[in-house]
């Protein structure tokens, strides 16, 4: 199959997050950025079904500046064969969807895995609407992907409320990937100097323009530290509670 | 243990000397530390036991011989990557990072460096897989910052060499599968030899009862009557240069390693210090603890300005013996006193296994004597800058 793999970079879990001073923006001084972890599975995942069937490619695209090119190395470092970056800033969902799809109609890609969500934003809205570009089916939040055992059908199994739902979709298709899919790879020496020679092509964008304009960002209240009460303390704490914390 | 949440100080963005693939390098060895020998080290170091089962892990990531050409199965990688991967080996252990210096710089090395073609292929993708692991046999019961006055020796037989003698405090040698050993000729020449397991009359007797390195096997190697074919010996080497050339690249490894422990014990301490509540405050918030965090994070960046530099040397081939002693020296030193300053803001948790303190400061004492002694690295300096040697 030729996969293609939706990559975007994120802070790294640890970071601690803040803005700019017109809080528009994110302040990236000393920020680690890491590939989304749902975008690392999805990755593992395409290198896992083709190294199962033996064939294929598996192409990692990015819609955004030069600085997410170390993400994209690592991609190729853990075995991708090949990364786009479309050069574009975008500021919402339907703009990346819109680029993606744009590329992705003048290739030809069986499979398009997109990460959930990504742990930034949390929109988890790219997979959908590329979907819906594209007018191919879409299977969200997929716990498992396997070959069904008939050329160019998928067996998919995905999270639905309180239990699970296995279904089979003909590709082309996309498919977005939740936790449990499969374990990430880390990159070893000689996959970061084979990823020296891949080649990361730079394509132009379409040009797309966003729908939103962003207001400002917030961070949440600050946590209170904990207060601890003796066992033999409870007015106080009950007063504590209907005063300080209001909450009863 | 506790999860391992370690993260390096950089003080004066030090990772901007750094590339981007030098970045990547560190941080997949970091993700393999945390997720394979985190939560696994202070169990063997507690047995006194060599975790085996890491052997083929670390062949698979590439920490055998990253530096030596890709066409032999290694890495391709530079000097710097290569101190990189060391650095965050022994930030986990020192026990680890000897285990992959000894086997890349002491065993792979010299067959790249000094041995012929045949060896080269017969050897090394093995090597860097792990498939087969190797030692280094300089050191000798009598003959330990003097290894010239050695007496491991061999005699031409016409169609073999017949090796007698002993070496002592060999790393990897209890389960090595051959042996890079450094013998004198007839002519009392040094030269290098393989010897493999299994030759009759080689044996490697373990060394027990370490409370330093203990998650690594040391050992002694045995000569008796060895018959080594003729082509096991190294032919394009001879004299001390064979092994001090080895060591050379070795100890470039453990200046960057010593300073991945010294870097652990100040992350450790930090954490704690912040966390630690006495007297209503967190204990960081007192003039002595913080004195002795700015310290090490000033001795800590100090060091990192070092390696990188002695990096960018090696990799224009340019590094000299001296310069790579130094290195050594300083990074093992300020690695011990980092540790036992971070103990003490550890308070009595620090000697339990619960952190790591105690751990990097016991291996520390055996890095600060191997591959040349703290003294002894200090009169290489010495010599350096007085053209006179203090120590012979
Ligand atoms: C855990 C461990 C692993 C090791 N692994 C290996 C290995 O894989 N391969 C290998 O070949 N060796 C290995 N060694 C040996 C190590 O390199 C030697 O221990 C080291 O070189 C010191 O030799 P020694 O122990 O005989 O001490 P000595 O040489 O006897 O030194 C004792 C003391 O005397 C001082 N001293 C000696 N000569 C002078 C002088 N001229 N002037 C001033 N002071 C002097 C030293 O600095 C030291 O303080 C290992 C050692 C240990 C502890």
């Amino acid at each position: 199959m030729n996969i293609l793999v939706c990559l975007s970079q994120v802070p790294d879990t640890t970071t601690k997050i803040a803005f700019s001073a017109d809080n528009k923006s994110l302040n990236k001084t000393g920020v680690q950025y890491i590939i989304n972890p749902y975008d690392e599975l999805a990755l593992t995942k395409a290198l896992e079904l083709n190294e199962a069937t033996g064939g294929g490619t598996v192409t990692v695209i990015h819609v955004g500046g030069a600085d997410a090119e170390p993400v994209l190395r690592k991609a190729l470092a853990i075995g991708a064969d090949q990364a786009v970056r479309i050069e574009a800033e975008p500021l919402d969902s339907r703009q990346v969807a819109a680029e993606l799809a744009a590329y992705i109609q003048g290739q030809s890609y069986d499979l398009v895995l997109t990460g959930r969500e990504s742990i930034d934003y949390n929109c988890g809205l790219v997979g959908g609407m590329l979907s819906q570009y594209l007018d191919w089916p879409l299977v969200n939040v997929a716990t498992s992907i396997d070959p069904a055992g008939q050329a160019g059908v998928l067996a998919v199994s995905r999270d639905m409320d309180g239990g699970r739902e296995k279904v089979e979709v003909s590709l082309p298709a996309v498919i977005t990937c939740q936790k449990e899919l499969t374990e990430p790879r880390i990159p070893n020496m000689r996959g970061i100097m084979a990823a020296r020679s891949k080649p990361l092509q730079v394509v132009s964008p379409q040009g797309i323009g966003p729908d939103l304009s962003l207001l400002s960002h917030a961070l949440p209240p600050a946590r209170q530290a904990c207060r601890y009460f003796e066992a033999d303390q409870m007015d106080a704490l009950v007063e504590a509670l209907r005063q300080q914390a209001k909450v009863l | 243990m506790r999860t391992d949440t370690y993260q390096h100080p950089d003080h004066y963005l030090v990772d901007e000397l750094l590339t981007d693939e030098h970045r990547l390098i560190r941080d997949s060895v970091r993700q393999y530390v945390k997720k394979e020998l985190s939560p696994i080290i202070e169990d063997y170091a507690q047995r006194a036991e060599f975790p085996k089962h890491i052997i083929p892990q670390l062949g698979a990531i590439g920490a055998f011989g990253p530096s030596l050409p890709a066409e032999y199965g290694c890495g391709g990688m530079d000097q710097i990557s290569y101190g990189i991967i060391m650095q965050e080996l022994e930030r986990c252990d020192s026990g680890i990072r000897s285990t992959a210096s000894v086997q890349g710089s002491l065993v792979m090395y010299p067959i790249y460096k000094y041995g012929s073609e045949e060896q080269r292929r017969k050897y090394l993708p093995k090597l860097a897989t792990g498939e087969w692991m190797g030692c280094f046999g300089l050191t000798e019961p009598d003959h330990g910052s003097n290894p010239g006055g050695m007496t491991t020796n061999f005699v031409d037989k016409g169609d073999h060499y017949l090796l007698n003698g002993a070496k002592m405090w060999i790393s990897n040698a209890p389960f090595a599968d051959i042996a890079v050993v450094w013998a004198k000729d007839e002519a009392g020449k040094i030269r290098g030899i393989i010897v493999e397991r299994g030759m009759e009359g080689f044996t490697t007797p373990e060394t027990h009862n370490k409370w330093s390195l203990r998650a690594s096997a040391t050992g002694e190697l045995v000569f008796s009557n060895v018959r080594v074919p003729k082509e096991n010996l190294l032919p394009n080497i001879s004299g001390l240069k064979g092994p001090l050339g080895c060591l050379d690249s070795a100890r470039y490894g453990i200046a960057w390693g010593a300073l991945g422990a010294a870097m652990d014990c100040y992350d450790s301490a930090k954490q704690y210090a912040l966390q630690r509540i006495q007297f209503d405050k967190p204990i960081a918030s007192f003039q002595l603890i913080q004195k002795k965090l700015a310290e090490m994070l000033t001795e800590i960046t100090k060091g990192q300005l070092l390696c990188w530099r002695l990096g960018v040397l090696k990799n224009e081939d340019r590094a000299t013996t001296a310069q790579i002693s130094m290195a050594k020296r300083n990074s093992v030193e300020i690695a011990l006193n980092i540790a036992r300053e971070a103990r003490q803001i550890h308070g009595g948790m620090g000697i339990t296994g619960e952190y790591p303190i105690m751990r990097h400061m016991m291996n520390l004492e055996s890095v600060v004597t191997y591959e040349g002694t703290h003294d002894i690295h200090l009169l290489i300096t010495g010599m350096d800058l007085t053209g006179i040697s203090a120590f012979r």
